[in-house]
């Protein structure tokens, strides 16, 4: 008897030659069809429009080096000139620290290396110590950076350390009454308590205030990269607690608080940048008391703060409102507190889940420090623009190639900080959602 | 019961009461506000008359005594600062319109071609999102205006296109249409084709509901809406004519210009915002389940109108509120035109008016409302979008 069953597999056969391998990957991806075909070219196209111009401007007929314009001009140089790179690398200490006088820029230079040196271990996730570097990156690190950009030594005068005493006097007061006559603390907790807000305080006043030899710089000097780090790393360090505080009070019980917390919030989420510039230059001024004179960065840095804490508030209110009812309940149930519940249970997993939104708006922040150049302030973008002037550079291609080079320095950061978000969303995804 | 319950809560110190710590809590605030509040109106008074700096709004009466170089209604500089203050609003919602309307065309066109199936296609939007998103806006406001307008040759070396435009750094010249007297039979064709195609809408349906029969009726709309336009032009006897620019002395005479400050701005705005837009778009495609077009395709609908009753109404209910916070944003971006002279309201008003009077309090104030009510309009519209269009579960 014949079998027409087979009782035996047919052998495997190699998918066909146009579906796999290089072929395969483009009739798939670039002529699946006879628009995408179009599609395709018109792409291919676009690209040769763009692609060659550029790495010819940036690259091949690019002046690299240059004692001063002239190596730049054309005419000069008897050849077309694309990008000027010899005017960036002329201009970048300037680029990189203002004005800030040339022997005290290992000051500047220091700051950049010991917070780099402190974010890198930070942001790496398999690096240990992250408590400790915290504590140097959000305590230490300031007040250091402080003293070394602006030389420290600032003048306080009797007056404060007469009020601190008397503050501190009162606190004392208050924690000795909540304690022998209220009966709600314990009397060393609440002599701990003042002690752990006024030795600190005390510290960083009187360091600050010493003569460490070290030469004043304005902030008027201050430009370029530093004024750009400087405002947006304060922006985004202010902001945090800041918001903090705003988006827990926008969902606080409490009417008046509630009300408070929205009214700031769509304020300054309402209104321009600019215009929040203008009012700390020009408006803050007017509010303070007769004789009392702030630094213009620092009014700046006042209201970016400011600003940059509503758009933090508003994230951190979407991690509060991820958070299930449940763990509200549980956490009360275990008979917390308002504020131990939301530091150990809610504020860890809300605002773990907000990385993402936190580091958007610092990239925000980032590309918008750009705006204080036209308060007067030379963020790196000013400082560029304010060397287009220099009539030693005044070359057709300076100002392209200054652009140029602040849209590479903003791009990198701005992207790596977004790669970076990405990274950690990643990382951080438990797995609980959906 | 009741007893013990009195009797525990007597035992509670007023300090451990919660109600109590409220009242207490919103009392310090009000109690800070009103002080700070205080302390500001007494500073910024005694301020303001120790620099002899007048107060109040009369300043708006004053003339202003300055030129705008763009100007949507009539002014001169014998006009008051409240005329410069609408010149420079309106100049804010111009550009703001403009932007809002090419910016939602690219970012929806590019956010689309990263979705593409197409290699090449699909990578170029994602280097234009990322090259755009991750610059500063006000750096391609530079870029755009001192690097490729400012950089065009004058007047005389002119590049024209059909002898038409003219681009020369003092601006783009376009010819301007002319309207003689009947030419509102136009106006009245263009509003009578879109009623024609309203109803021919509603008759579409009812013929669809009644014998199933489809008619095509967004060409057919497309043909009323300008086709009767185009007879209501030849049957008029061609009452719009172009006025075209002529090139006399040392610039263009006639025709319309765009001042290479709106152009630049406009520029930037667009392909600053499209780039979010594009990232909004792409998203909300995405948040569409892959089961809604197989259930789609499955009820036998094609491919079109699978995206055009399925996917995009679905898509659009994740786009439309980040999309309205993105049109806001480009609104409150517009106000970077400061940075290069274009006369819009922080230009004109916080700028030039706040130099000349000093009134800082009031300009600001009234600067930073007119930005507040903008955004609140706007909430207000997003609110009453996620109200209707928010999914009725249980």
């Amino acid at each position: 008897m014949t079998h027409y069953v087979r009782t035996k597999d047919a052998p495997l056969l190699p998918p066909p030659a146009s579906t796999t391998g290089i072929v395969g990957w483009l009739r798939e991806n670039l002529f699946s069809s006879v628009t995408n075909t179009i599609l395709t070219f018109i792409g291919l196209y676009l690209i040769y429009l763009i692609v060659p111009p550029i790495i010819n401007w940036g690259f091949l007929s690019a002046v690299w080096t240059g004692e001063d314009g002239d190596a730049c001009r054309s005419e000069k140089v008897g050849r077309a000139v694309g990008a000027c790179w010899a005017f960036v690398e002329a201009k970048f200490g300037q680029i990189i620290y203002g004005r800030y006088p040339v022997e005290e820029r290992w000051r500047v230079t220091l700051v950049y290396v010991l917070g780099f040196g402190a974010l890198i271990p930070m942001v790496v996730p398999s690096l240990p110590y992250k408590g400790l570097n915290a504590l140097f990156l959000l305590a230490i690190y300031p007040v250091v950076a402080f003293i070394l950009l602006t030389g420290g030594n600032i003048d306080i005068g009797t007056g404060f350390w007469i009020g601190f005493a008397v503050l501190v006097a009162i606190l004392l007061g208050v924690a000795f009454f909540a304690a022998s006559v209220a009966k709600i603390i314990e009397l060393r907790d609440g002599i701990k308590g003042v002690a752990m807000f006024a030795v600190p305080f005390a510290a960083v006043v009187l360091v600050s205030s010493a003569d460490l030899g070290l030469a004043p710089v304005e902030t008027s000097l201050w430009g370029g990269l530093l004024v750009t780090l400087v405002v947006a790393v304060t922006g985004i360090v202010a902001s945090m607690p800041i918001g903090i505080l705003l988006a827990l009070g926008r969902r606080s019980q409490m009417p008046i608080i509630r009300l408070f917390c929205i009214a700031f919030i769509e304020f300054w989420r309402g209104v321009p940048l600019i215009t929040v510039l203008f009012m700390s230059s020009v408006m803050l001024p007017l509010f303070l008391p007769e004789g009392v004179n702030f630094d213009k960065l620092l009014r700046v840095l006042i209201g970016v703060a400011l600003f940059s804490a509503a758009y933090m508030a508003e994230v951190v209110r979407g991690g509060l409102q991820a958070i299930p009812r449940g763990q509200y309940e549980g956490a009360m149930a275990l008979g917390l507190s308002y504020w131990k519940m939301m530091r150990m249970i809610v504020l860890p997993q809300a605002l773990k889940m907000v990385i993402p939104g936190i580091v958007n708006t610092f990239i925000g922040l980032f590309k918008d420090t750009t705006l204080v150049l036209i308060v007067g302030l030379f963020d790196l973008l000013g400082i560029i623009q304010l060397n287009f002037t220099d009539p030693n550079w005044s070359t057709p291609s300076t100002s392209h190639s200054g652009y140029a080079f602040a849209a590479i320095l903003f791009f990198v950061f701005c992207f790596g900080m977004s790669r970076y978000s990405i990274f950690m969303e990643n990382r951080l995804d438990t797995g609980h959602r959906n | 019961m009741a007893v013990s319950e009195q009797a525990d809560a007597a035992k509670v110190a007023l300090w451990n009461n919660p109600r109590f710590r409220a009242l207490l809590s919103q009392a310090v605030l009000i109690f800070a506000i009103v002080w700070m509040g205080y302390e500001i109106v007494t500073n910024t008074v005694s301020n303001l008359e120790r620099q002899n700096i007048a107060s109040g709004f009369g300043f708006l009466e004053n003339t202003a005594g300055f030129g705008i170089i763009q100007t949507l209604v009539p002014y001169a500089e014998d006009s008051t600062y409240g005329r410069a203050f609408l010149v420079g609003l309106l100049n804010t919602l111009l550009v703001a319109f403009f932007g809002i309307i090419f910016a939602t065309i690219l970012g929806f066109i590019i956010g689309i071609a990263r979705l593409s199936k197409n290699w090449v296609i699909s990578r170029l939007a994602a280097v234009y999102v990322e090259v755009f998103r991750n610059t500063p806006l006000l750096l391609q406001i530079f870029f755009w205006y001192f690097a490729v307008l400012r950089a065009v040759p004058g007047p005389r070396e002119s590049l024209s296109a059909f002898g038409l435009f003219f681009l020369n750094n003092r601006g783009l010249y376009m010819p301007a249409p002319v309207f003689s007297d009947n030419a509102y039979i136009i106006l009245v064709a263009f509003i009578a084709g879109i009623f024609s195609a309203i109803a021919l809408r509603w008759w579409a349906k009812q013929r669809q509901i009644r014998t199933g029969q489809q008619f095509p009726v967004f060409i057919s709309s497309l043909g009323l809406i300008f086709g009767f336009p185009i007879i209501a032009f030849f049957a008029a006897g061609m009452p719009i004519t172009l006025d075209q620019p002529e090139l006399s002395g040392f610039n263009f005479k006639g025709g319309m210009t765009m001042i290479p400050e709106f152009a630049s701005l406009l520029l930037a705005l667009t392909i600053y915002t499209a780039s979010f837009i594009a990232e909004i778009v792409r998203a909300g495609i995405l948040a569409v389940s892959h089961g809604q077009s197989e259930a789609a395709h499955a009820l036998g609908l094609r491919v079109n109108p699978t995206l055009r009753l399925v996917v995009i109404p679905q898509a659009m209910r994740v786009i439309i509120p980040p999309l309205t916070s993105q049109f806001l944003n480009l609104t409150k971006n517009s106000s970077l035109a400061v940075a290069i002279a274009y006369p819009d309201l922080v230009s004109v008003f916080a700028g030039t008016v706040l130099n000349q009077t000093g009134q800082a309090v009031e300009i600001l104030l009234m600067t930073m409302g007119v930005y507040l009510i903008i955004s609140i309009i706007t909430s207000m519209f997003m609110n009453w979008y996620n109200a209707r269009m928010s999914l009725v579960e249980r």
